[in-house]
């Protein structure tokens, strides 16, 4: 859906879904994760439909997504850091 | 930046807390960074991002404590201010408090939702959210892009996309029929900052040159899509055709984020022409409530020039109340901002009027549509308990939800208002807005439990 203008040039080393990513420093968990691949972070606690960030500074509160082990994070306004252990948050299977 | 550099200036002890990671704020976001490691990029972003970067400088070197990554979630009545870390994580949880004698709030304004069939689906954003991503990490869309809406932020954006290469595949124009016509008398006036309109018919001019397919008077737009966006289906003149898509942007203009202001009871008005609640403020952003003010475009939206200025102005109206100059001294070093602002302010009545939002995109036609995104309430369950009987938005919240979700209303809040208005043929004037409680934004029991 996004992709990178020019080269990284200093990453971090992140876990995103159990796979490791190198991304560029100094951006958020939100921008790191929608270069390439899907868009979708978490699904809505109401249908389960795929939700995906949309606004990107912490008004819409769509991009909420697990970070070590916390649920609900904001991704568009958490930057990532070394070794930061990331998860799409599902609805429960009732 | 502006308020913090002129309460220094004149002694006074400032503590700044900022939601983002750096300053700036949105427009000139990331800016340090930009100009530091991607020159390029950043001369591409024009004059003004130059103008905002010695803005940051000024605000830096000022002496003011500032803090970045905070979040103010509660503000109690005598001005004791709680703030928490978005980015706290399990070992670094910081929760604080600090107390202030006055308070300015200067928390910008938000793009204004545009509630459509689909605008859940991953692939359909608000336009700012793409400017967002190419400041903050240089991103640009991949794919092809459809942009929808009505504004002058939707054309710089547009623009500042067809530059970096981007392919865009239709730009859907939602003004108001005539809104150019009901805008005219207010031209003369709005010739006096003729830069600002030139810049505008400079831009309008590169998106046609570009050969993107132009489509005025659209009535209907829907995002199609399962897990992302496929296409996008528009509606035009009765006739319905789909536009294949990896992006839909959205924008339908700006209004000013009044989450601390609605929280702290502060009085707000209705305005009309744009359709959006402000604080109510004097010439000195002063709002209702005792010793708070506020400056920029969380009260009457109006750009970043003017938020500067304004900034001076509430700054020097503390200084005063602080007891550091008299009202004379502050009537006087006021009188060069209030200048500013006169030339500044020409061209806003004409703006306004000409992208006034038009009611196709206020309230959603198609009853389908979910107006609350968090908790997934549809216009049409919005409507029928207006016909149970509900007052006003928070009758409705208990009922459905509907403003109850992560989001706090900050998604839903201005169409809810809209609907139950239009239901009761009134004016959201009468109809109200969600009373917005603290916590202002989501802490966990855990942050809670860690305060003195």
């Amino acid at each position: 859906m996004f992709k990178k203008q020019y080269e990284s040039h200093e990453t971090v080393s992140i876990i995103f879904e159990g796979k490791n990513l190198d991304v560029e420093i100094g951006q958020t968990v939100a921008s790191a994760l929608l270069v390439g691949g899907d868009m979708v972070f978490r699904s809505s606690v109401v249908s389960g439909q795929p939700r995906a960030p949309y606004c990107m500074m912490g008004v819409c509160f769509e991009c909420l997504i697990e970070i070590d082990g916390i649920p609900n994070q904001l991704a568009c306004m958490i930057p990532v850091r070394e070794a930061m252990k990331i998860k799409r948050q599902q609805k429960n299977k009732e | 930046m502006a308020a913090a550099i002129t309460a220094r200036a004149h002694g006074l002890s400032v503590l700044v807390l900022d939601e983002q990671p750096s300053a700036g704020g949105q427009i000139f976001r990331n800016i340090e960074s930009l100009e530091a490691t991607r020159n390029s990029e950043f001369s591409k972003l024009g004059q003004e991002y130059e103008f905002g970067s010695s803005l940051v400088r000024r605000f830096k070197k000022c002496g003011a404590d500032y803090f970045t990554d905070r979040s103010v979630w509660q503000i109690d009545n005598n001005l004791q201010i709680h703030h928490v870390s978005a980015s706290a994580s399990k070992s670094n949880s910081v929760i604080s408090h600090c107390q202030a004698k006055r308070l300015l709030i200067a928390v910008g304004a938000m793009e204004r939702p545009m509630p459509l069939p689909g605008w859940t689906i991953p692939g359909v954003m608000p336009c700012t959210a793409v400017d967002v991503l190419y400041k903050s990490s240089g991103l640009i869309p991949d794919g092809e892009v459809v942009l929808a809406g009505s504004g002058p932020l939707l054309l710089l954006i547009g623009c500042r996309l067809l530059d970096v290469g981007v392919h865009v595949s239709a730009f859907l124009d939602t003004s108001m029929n005539g809104a150019l016509l009901k805008a005219l008398p207010l031209l003369p006036n709005a010739l006096r900052s003729h830069k600002y309109l030139t810049r505008g018919l400079s831009l309008l001019w590169k998106i046609r040159k570009a050969g993107i397919p132009f489509y005025s008077g659209i009535q209907n737009i829907e995002a199609l899509g399962a897990s992302k966006l496929e296409k996008v289906r528009i509606g035009k003149s009765g006739k319905f055709f789909d536009v294949t898509a990896d992006l839909l942007l959205l924008h339908n203009g700006v209004v000013p984020n009044v989450q601390i202001t609605r929280n702290l009871g502060c009085e707000h008005r209705w305005y009309d022409v744009q359709r959006y609640w402000e604080p109510i403020v004097d010439d000195w952003g002063n709002t209702s409530v005792d010793h708070v003010s506020i400056a920029g475009d969380c009260g009457r939206v109006a750009g970043a020039a003017i938020s500067e200025v304004s900034g001076h102005l509430a700054a020097l109206e503390t200084v005063y109340q602080l007891g550091v100059i008299s009202k004379v001294e502050r009537d006087n070093l006021s009188q060069p901002h209030r200048i500013e602002l006169a030339r500044q302010k020409h061209v806003r009545p004409f703006l306004d009027k000409l992208f006034q939002p038009s009611k196709t995109w206020l309230v959603p036609e198609n009853d389908k549509t979910l107006a609350c995104r968090c908790e997934e309430v549809k216009v049409s369950e919005i409507r029928e308990t207006v016909r149970m009987g509900i007052k006003d938005p928070d009758s409705l919240k208990s009922m459905t939800r509907c403003g109850m979700g992560y989001c706090q209303a900050r998604m839903c809040g201005l169409t809810v208002s809209e609907i139950i208005a239009e239901e009761k043929k009134v004016s959201p004037e009468e109809i109200g807005y969600f009373r917005v409680r603290s916590p202002i934004r989501p802490i966990t029991l855990g942050q809670l439990a860690e305060i003195d």
